[in-house]
């Protein structure tokens, strides 16, 4: 029953998604509330850093993921269960805790807080889980048989991953990739106590937006939240056509 | 019928619920979170009051403004406590709140404090005064004003304590310029502002004496000063039009204002408006002290300074990165 599912399928999304995100535009009004460079240095912040977190966590989440499936070594069931860990945190608690850990008192003498470096780990803590849950599974259905021919025939190991492995997970790395993208720029919790929230400096849009909220300016909230959500709408769409043409030939 | 047996249903499976069948009054509590173990206390010593006896409460904490704004939105409540006289007004504007709640002898108010500096052990960079804060090297830490309410105390007391040294107002909007130059984290409310200087972030960290008594209180090593001038912070409650039991509400405040209330207050680190109950505590007078009447009164300072568009605190940060 086709029908039926994408009926359901429609309500559903309508319900979630569409309608909360209608309900946001018809409140926004008030483009000074974007404009404004306070406002668009927060969106750059926020974007930039959310490019940098999804492009580090393709490289880390995907190393990640081979060496769960890939490598047999003692303790691998507890790494595997480490890595849920950022999403069962409450994210106030993750800040907190990165707060203590790479602030000024820190343990191993690494103090990011106030700075830009300290948003980028707190978003590379909160988006750690998504790349590599998504590539793990793949890789492990990917047929080894593959690799081995590729060796028999002669291609060394970067060569067999480039050509063999790469395109066969490269779909995944990318929707885990978005799901961190996207994660990044709406986290508010985890960056809110390491960054300081200087206007210009370290303020990120969820911050910003959270100004304009706390102060009556909820027209101008919602119209910097549309602006926001506009361009990660972009980037996921660019995301979603890079897949597509990798996984060009399978269709 | 069908009330009654449920009241005794009720009375049979929760003992506890027993005592209060008799009056059946339920408050809703609506109030901004620093006060809420404060109240937590306040609650269980009005319960044991004639007055109190047998009501019971529904209690709700969160940010001052966001509390309001969800009075506004609908939610329910029978009194309503916040850190900002203009989160009450707004309500007095939607009808929520009769016109007429700050006619009393408190002036609507419950709770009072003054803005003081939490400083490193021993003051190293003897910081005492406002223009001390302009000190070269010196990192301030204060809540964003736009993001907390309570923070807007903070910069109210800053522009008085710069007209109280003899500035004019302008060259008091130009110290708070200059202030926030130093001004090296904003976080969003006092609570997360405490754990970032605790860390070890910042020379002075700007907040009301309340919440640094009340982490003195917690075991946390604060120290602080409190500058000759700075403004008493002045917190206000009132009950709703909407309640249903304006008697019972009216009653809340009323012991809230009494000798016995005003001493939970101070223990809880406020200062007592009933002169009274302050016996017993070290609460510091200041030669300069002043309130929001000094500098123009809450309506005139939201618009003047708070306004998201013009006021002078959205060009000050602003302007700050360039």
């Amino acid at each position: 029953m086709p029908g039926l599912s994408i009926g359901l399928s429609t309500l559903y999304l309508s319900v979630i998604v569409l309608l909360p995100l209608a309900a946001l535009s018809w409140k926004a009004h008030g483009w000074q509330a974007v404009t404004n460079p306070q406002a668009t240095a927060a969106l750059k912040l926020t974007l930039g850093v959310s490019l940098v977190v999804a492009l580090v966590n393709a490289v880390a989440g995907t190393a990640i993921a081979w060496t769960l499936v890939r490598d047999r070594f003692v303790g691998q069931g507890l790494v595997n269960a480490l890595v849920d860990l950022p999403f069962a945190l409450p994210t106030i608690v993750a800040g907190l805790t990165l707060l203590i850990l790479y602030g000024p008192k820190s343990p191993v003498n690494v103090d990011v807080s106030l700075k830009r470096w300290g948003i980028l780990v707190a978003l590379l803590f909160v988006t750690l889980p998504f790349v590599v849950r998504t590539v793990q599974p793949v890789l492990f259905e990917l047929d080894r048989e593959m690799e081995d021919a590729a060796a028999s025939l002669g291609a060394g190991r970067v060569a067999t991953f480039l050509r063999i492995i790469l395109p066969s997970i490269l779909p995944a790395i990318l929707s885990g990739v978005a799901l961190a993208f996207a994660r990044a720029v709406g986290e508010f919790g985890a960056v809110v106590l390491i960054s300081g929230n200087s206007p210009f400096k370290t303020e990120v849009a969820s911050v910003y937006i959270f100004g304009r909220i706390e102060s009556g300016d909820s027209g101008g909230a919602a119209a910097a939240s549309v602006v926001i959500l506009g361009i990660s709408f972009g980037v996921l769409l660019a995301i979603g056509a890079m897949r597509r043409w990798v996984t060009r030939h399978d269709r | 019928m069908r009330r009654i047996s449920l009241a005794l249903f009720l009375a049979l499976i929760f003992p506890a619920l027993a005592t209060g069948a008799s009056r059946d009054v339920k408050l809703t509590f609506v109030a901004y979170s620093t006060p809420k173990e404060a109240y937590g206390q306040l609650i269980s010593a009005f319960q044991k009051t004639g007055a109190g006896n047998g009501i019971s409460f529904s209690q709700s904490y969160g940010a001052s403004g966001e509390q309001s704004r969800a009075v506004a939105a609908g939610l329910d409540a029978d009194v309503v406590a916040f850190s900002l006289e203009p989160d009450i007004r707004s309500l007095v504007q939607k009808r929520l709140v009769a016109s007429t709640w700050s006619k009393d002898q408190w002036k609507g108010m419950v709770t009072r404090s003054v803005v003081v500096f939490v400083v490193r052990d021993g003051n190293p960079k003897k910081l005492r005064t406002w223009d001390d804060l302009l000190k070269p090297g010196v990192q301030v830490i204060t809540p964003n004003p736009f993001t907390s309410g309570g923070a807007r105390w903070n910069v109210m007391a800053a522009y008085g304590g710069a007209l109280r040294a003899g500035k004019t107002p302008k060259q008091a909007i130009d110290y708070l310029g200059k202030l926030w130059k130093h001004v090296v984290a904003q976080p969003t409310s006092a609570r997360e502002g405490l754990q970032t200087f605790l860390i070890g972030r910042g020379d002075v960290f700007l907040v009301y004496e309340n919440e640094a008594l009340f982490a003195q209180k917690k075991g946390q090593p604060v120290q602080f000063v409190i500058p000759k001038a700075t403004i008493l912070i002045e917190n206000p409650i009132a009950v709703t039009t909407t309640s249903k039991h304006k008697a019972e509400a009216q009653a809340f405040l009323k012991f809230l204002r009494t000798d016995q209330a005003q001493r939970i207050f101070a223990q809880n680190g406020y200062r007592p408006l009933v002169k009274s109950a302050a016996r017993g505590f070290d609460f510091p007078l200041r030669p300069q002290l002043f309130t929001i009447k000094y500098v123009g009164g809450w309506a005139k300072a939201e618009k003047k300074f708070f306004d998201p568009r013009s006021g002078v605190m959205a060009k000050i940060q602003g302007s700050s990165g360039g």
